[in-house]
């Protein structure tokens, strides 16, 4: 299996290269290959995800290798669906490399075994797991889009319309699309938030246990929710929502592998390494 | 042997006032196509005349006396000696005509490199000479390849990609800033034809409402008729930031006509949409200092020279890639005319070779004792032999190599003597 984990990494970094080759060189041909290059990639990390599922009967995130494995396998699903319905083909650029890192990092962290226990085979616990990956992979997109507004807004403002401006797709639909995505990535991570709820609540006990993990996920989904207010009232949009747009996923990274890494509480156990 | 010949002046080698005195109307076209084929020594005749040059595409058998018509012609009709402007005239047989005529059509002689309206022009003046019959094989071929490679250097080179107009750039900055067109407001402050033709390049991308605020009311509400739009006053003009999207300002006032306090104090009321001044003044209407508030963008005339300048050389980079695709389609073209000459000289051949079995069938038939009936087969046999005959040194001139080809046709005339 590991060796389907590095095809699957190759043909990322693949994708990546041609990512970029579209950004310097504006062929058609080279964004095609990129998306295809990250789907066949995304089928072999399918199959290695699939395999660790049916093995430990769970699904997969029992230590650091599995968790940030399926981080990247969700964030590539993400994209190709987003670029599927979205058509932005630069977007390729930031996801591409973005997935390519999370799996070399993968690559390079030892796959512990871990003992499966049961109170882990809970569909309360695989839909929580699931929605928050999937809101992740969200805000990381919107994260994505907000650095591509930057730029593109950078262009214009500063009157140097040469390199970014003509391979950047318009304000209004970074800052449409980025919109889209919080929204997604809202929905999910709340409905994620309710079932971690649910399932604390039938493993422990209780509801809430002031664990850091749930700490930091209060804190970010305070975040996006002013966030989203802010601009269906006051308007918080374009550079505003990019520049958030990319704190709030530094937020994120904190409360997904931060929380983990740094302190201690119940979630620690799915990143040891 | 039939020979492609243009002449012409344009831009680069007559001013102005020379091409004024010799440009053609269409009506004039006419005039002079009629005029020029009826002379004997011109085959094919297509004149086009634009505001940046006047040009005449000839096919004949005898170039300089060709040449000589068609200037002479030209002095006459517009009653201006030949010395006058022979100077400016270029002259280009051949190949180089061929070049000629598809680059001026794919808009890389043109003033404004890529610009997209001359290869209409071509096609307009195709057609009149075409409904005057004044073309024939060569031209219609000649002129049909030149509107395939025009069209393909247009698809497969940037040539005409981007802005290169002032107007033209703003709206291309437009649709960077708020994508779709449709449902956004322009407020036209002023008048001037810069600012009037980006008004009209917006109404071309689905613009929607356009306010017209002038400091005379009334000429406000000529404009706003002529686009179709609303006029509103001058001293409304604070109440219409809120709501239009787009600004293109272009009055002679000496001071700021938007200032930044004024944007400043609707940015919060317009929750944020992006707003896009265009400041065409000189001196500038919309105050720089605007630029720096977030979600608004200004241009003055300066930074969308910029963007031009960007443009254009990206335009003569790109022309490079063009002049390779008409070198590649001059060669084609060459081929094909040169394949037309090998038919009459089959042709011519077969006749000949017809007219000697003919003559001899009849001979045989009356000196031999071969009865009336055996005329047929042996016309049949007659044919059979002339087609085998023929099928090698046919075969062997449609193929040649391009170099071998008019030297082998030389050789072949002179060798059945077709020539006489």
């Amino acid at each position: 299996m590991e060796m389907v984990i590095i095809l699957a990494l190759v043909l990322y970094m693949f994708s990546a290269a041609g990512y970029f080759a579209f950004l310097f060189f504006q062929k058609d041909y080279l964004h095609r290959a990129g998306y295809f290059l990250i789907l066949a990639g995304f089928v072999c990390h399918t199959f290695a995800i699939g395999y660790a599922f049916v093995n430990s009967g769970q699904i997969p995130v029992r230590n650091l290798h599995e968790t940030l494995s399926v981080a990247g396998w969700v964030a590539a699903g993400f994209f190709l669906i987003f670029q599927y319905k979205f058509k932005m083909r630069i977007l390729g650029i930031y996801a591409a490399p973005l997935v390519a890192m999370v799996m070399v990092a993968v690559s390079q962290v030892p796959n512990q075994p871990v003992e499966a226990q049961s109170i882990f085979k809970s569909f309360w616990l695989f839909s929580h797991i699931l929605a928050i990956f999937v809101g992740e992979a969200a805000f990381a997109l919107a994260c994505g889009i907000g650095i591509l507004y930057l730029l593109q807004e950078n262009a214009i403002k500063s009157k140097s319309t040469g390199f970014f401006f003509r391979r950047l797709p318009s304000l209004d639909m970074l800052d449409n699309t980025g919109y889209v995505c919080i929204v997604v990535g809202f929905t999910m991570v709340t409905f994620g938030l309710i079932t971690g709820f649910v399932y604390a609540r039938s493993v422990w006990g209780k509801f809430w246990s002031w664990d850091p993990k749930e700490v930091w996920s209060g804190i970010t989904w305070l975040f996006y929710a002013a966030l989203l207010h802010e601009r269906l009232t006051a308007g918080w949009r374009g550079r505003k929502a990019a520049v958030l747009a990319i704190i709030g996923f530094g937020v994120i990274l904190f409360t997904f592998l931060g929380v983990n890494l740094l302190m201690k509480g119940h979630h620690e156990a799915f990143t040891s390494f | 042997m039939s020979e492609i010949v243009l002449l012409g002046l344009n831009h680069n080698t007559a001013p102005i006032e020379l091409r004024e005195c010799i440009a053609f109307s269409t009506d004039e076209t006419v005039d002079a196509l009629e005029a020029l084929k009826r002379d004997p020594v011109i085959n094919e005749i297509l004149l086009f005349s634009t505001c940046n040059r006047v040009e005449v595409l000839l096919v004949t058998d005898d170039s300089t006396r060709a040449v000589e018509s068609a200037q002479t012609f030209i002095a006459d009709y517009n009653k201006i000696p030949l010395s006058q402007f022979q100077a400016a005239l270029y002259i280009h047989q051949g190949d180089d005509a061929i070049r000629h005529i598809f680059r001026v059509a794919a808009s890389l002689d043109s003033m404004v490199l890529g610009e997209p309206q001359i290869l209409g022009q071509i096609k307009d003046a195709y057609h009149t000479a075409t409904r005057k019959k004044c073309s024939g094989v060569i031209l219609n071929r000649l002129m049909h390849r030149t509107f395939f490679v025009a069209k393909r250097i247009r698809t497969e080179t940037g040539i005409g990609d981007r802005a290169v107009s002032i107007s033209y750039a703003a709206i291309e900055l437009a649709r960077k800033i708020f994508g779709d067109l449709d449902q956004k407001k322009v407020l036209l402050i002023g008048a001037g034809e810069m600012a009037e033709l980006a008004v009209e390049h917006l109404i071309r991308n689905r613009i929607g409402d356009i306010l017209v605020a002038n400091r005379t009311f009334e000429r406000g509400v000529e404009l706003a008729q002529q686009f179709n739009g609303e006029a509103v006053r001058f001293e409304e003009l604070s109440d219409c930031l809120q709501t239009v999207d787009i600004i293109i300002s272009s009055t002679g006032s000496p001071d700021f006509v938007v200032t930044r306090d004024q944007v400043k104090s609707i940015i919060r009321s317009r929750r944020n949409r992006p707003l896009f001044f265009i400041d065409i003044a000189v001196p500038r209407d919309i105050d720089p200092q605007i630029n720096r508030i977030t979600n608004t963008y200004v241009y003055d005339i300066d930074d969308l020279k910029g963007v031009i300048e960007e443009n254009i050389e990206d335009r003569q980079r790109e022309a490079i890639k063009a002049d390779r695709i008409v070198d590649e389609a001059v060669i084609h073209f060459r081929h094909w005319v040169e394949s037309l000459e090998v038919v009459p000289t089959i042709v011519a051949i077969r006749n000949k070779l017809e007219a000697l079995a003919e003559a001899e069938i009849k001979k045989t038939l009356q000196s031999s004792k071969i009865p009336d009936e055996h005329r047929e087969a042996l016309q049949r046999m007659a044919g059979a032999l002339i087609n085998k005959i023929l099928h090698d040194p046919t075969k062997v001139l449609k193929t040649r190599h391009h170099d071998d080809k008019s030297v082998l046709l030389d050789i072949t005339r002179k060798l059945f003597n077709l020539d006489e």
